[in-house]
């Protein structure tokens, strides 16, 4: 072994322990700022509370701010405690048990419908590529989807799916048709960052590959795909988020039970007698989406680090 | 040296008109006729945008001529493409940061369907003739200039085309590096005996490797001189000898020549 060798991995070993460092950083920071979250949250309610005791009725509290009686705000122990609690009177099953189960539920929904927007945006993608004209002709159409709402989708995609789709080697479940709503809003990052990462191939690096006569497949292959990497994965973190919101989405308007939609719109519908469990249930959506991007964005570490290239800002 | 019988390119009044017939319309190249036997070293020097980018461009087919024809070894251009008959390198190494230096050398032989086994040893051999056999794993980012520069012109000559074409490959080292890759640019030569066109700003350089130097005018482009040069085996006394001076010299007045031209 060369000393350049031993030089080259001498500096590998120094950027891995950079990176980890520069991760619990983050962890630590996020933390902090937990912390900070909830002593304002807890701040803000000792405020309103101190003011109802003393009988002054500030008119910006209860009419502009949120209330601050236990009801809209239940106090930051509470909704801690609600985690350990069981939500339902004949089991003993705690609620953070409930909510696990839930968001695993969920997430499969999520992934599936990631990686069916990822395969279908990027379809579109290599297709609107073949030429401006294309592009310039379809865009529209796909801004335009995103602008339907999803509750109006999300009952069609399961009735067609449940209906038309008999047909399959394998049945189709409800939970797959949320993972197609889901993916309705992952493909749309995938599409338009993937046109642009697929035009992003330096042009020399193009004309080199016209110089080797390289078939239009090799050229997508060999050098487009790999080129639009970083941009797949700024829309892999958008799409990774959308996902979830469009599992939870399709879920609720689906009718669609076993996920947190589902949880969600149980806690809600029963929000007066116990408050902090719809707290408790969204701040685990909330983990669930932020585990997505984490999942993304250290896949993304481990692919660019190697070529040397800096993530794309999101 | 013997002269050659065989033409590796033939270009024949060859014209060539940017964006013709629009308000930017741009006549790069004007009736150029030149031969360029098998196994010559050819350089092409002249004034920034006098053509030599395009005059290489159009040999491989990447551009097409608006008159005039360009043959590659007794065919179309755009055969001898097809055929990869040529390789090329440019002033930026164009390697692809996602490929190890030795998977970048394998890449046109990738395309051209060689298996792995045959792939991974042509690499190794044309590493080991750039003299990067021990950088084969590693990145383009962990590279200098001028080896990555050399890795492109191990990944030009792979899958050993004929013919190779090279813009000002050496535009962007340093003196040391760039004297030095001059060297083995030429060592390469003489093991290989390829047909290479080189573009350079650098008249040294120029006098240095060739056999024959082309000296374009200003746009549109058009030849100005052909010179031969006979300097024999090249060594590191070749550039302080006095034939040297005197042929760089030519050039220079050539070129100086042109460019007072009307
Ligand atoms: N694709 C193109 N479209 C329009 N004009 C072009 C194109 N390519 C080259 N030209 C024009 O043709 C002329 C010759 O360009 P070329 O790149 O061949 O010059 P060059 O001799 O290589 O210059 P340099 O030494 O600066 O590299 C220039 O005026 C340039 O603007
Ligand atoms: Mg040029």
């Amino acid at each position: 072994m060369t000393a350049r060798d031993e030089m080259a991995r001498e500096i590998r070993r120094h950027e891995r322990t950079e990176a980890t460092r520069r991760t619990l950083r983050r962890i630590g920071v996020f933390v902090v700022f937990l912390v900070i979250l909830a002593l304002a949250y807890t701040g803000y309610k000792a405020f309103g509370q101190s003011l109802d005791d003393a009988q002054t009725d500030w008119p910006m509290i209860g009419r502009v701010l949120p209330r601050t009686d236990d009801l809209t705000m239940p106090p930051v122990s509470d909704i801690i405690s609600e985690f350990t609690q069981p939500p339902q009177r004949n089991s003993d099953k705690p609620l953070a048990a409930f909510i696990a189960e839930a968001a695993l539920f969920t997430m499969r929904e999520a992934v599936l419908g990631f990686a069916f927007g990822v395969i279908f945006g990027l379809g579109i993608a290599v297709v609107l590529l073949r030429s401006k004209w294309i592009e310039q002709g379809v865009t529209p159409y796909l801004v335009a989807s995103q602008t339907v709402p999803l509750v109006a989708i999300a009952p069609i995609v399961i009735i067609w799916g449940s209906t038309s789709l008999d047909w399959l080697p394998f049945e189709w479940t409800n939970w797959m048709s949320v993972s197609l709503i889901a993916a309705y809003l992952t493909f749309f990052p995938v599409a338009m960052n993937g046109i642009r990462g697929l035009r992003s191939a330096d042009p020399a690096a193009m004309e080199l590959m016209r110089s080797y006569a390289a078939t239009r497949r090799q050229t997508l292959v060999k050098l487009q795909l790999p080129a639009s990497v970083p941009y797949l994965f700024a829309a892999f973190k958008i799409a990774a988020t959308a996902a979830i919101v469009g599992a939870i989405v399709g879920e609720i308007s689906g009718g669609v039970r076993g996920g947190l939609g589902r949880l969600i719109l149980d806690f809600a519908s029963r929000y007066t007698t116990g408050p902090s469990r719809l707290y408790a249930t969204v701040i685990g959506a909330a983990l669930l989406g932020l585990i997505a991007i984490g999942l993304v964005t250290a896949a993304e570490y481990l692919v660019l680090s190697k070529r040397k290239e800096e993530p794309l800002a999101l | 040296m013997t002269e050659p019988d065989r033409c590796a390119v033939a270009i024949s009044n060859v014209s060539k008109v940017f964006n013709q017939g629009k308000p930017n319309e741009v006549h790069a190249i004007e009736d150029i006729s030149l031969s360029i036997g098998e196994g010559t070293f050819v350089s092409l020097i002249g004034p920034s945008g006098c053509g030599k980018s395009t005059l290489l461009r159009l040999i491989a087919a990447l551009t097409h001529p608006t008159r005039g024809d360009v043959g590659v070894n007794d065919k179309s251009a755009d055969q001898a493409r097809l055929d990869r008959d040529y390789g090329m390198a440019f002033q930026t190494s164009g390697l692809f940061k996602w490929r190890s230096v030795a998977e970048n050398v394998e890449l046109p032989l990738q395309l051209m369907g060689w298996s792995k086994t045959d792939r991974k040893a042509r690499a190794a051999e044309m590493l080991d003739l750039v003299k990067l056999d021990e950088f084969g794993d590693h990145y383009p980012h962990e590279l200098s200039g001028g080896m990555r520069q050399r890795v492109a012109i191990a990944r030009a000559l792979s899958f050993r085309p004929s013919l190779l074409l090279m813009d000002e490959p050496f535009g962007a080292l340093d003196e040391m590096t760039r004297e030095h890759m001059q060297t083995e640019l030429l060592d390469i030569w003489n093991k290989t005996g390829k047909t290479i066109v080189f573009v350079t700003h650098s008249i040294p350089e120029a006098v240095f490797l060739s056999q024959r130097v082309i000296v374009m005018s200003p746009r549109p482009g058009r030849i100005a001189s052909d010179i031969r040069i006979d300097l024999g085996e090249r060594s590191f006394e070749t550039r302080e000898a006095s034939a040297f001076f005197e042929k760089v010299t030519e050039v220079r007045e050539a070129l100086r020549f042109e460019e007072s031209q009307p």
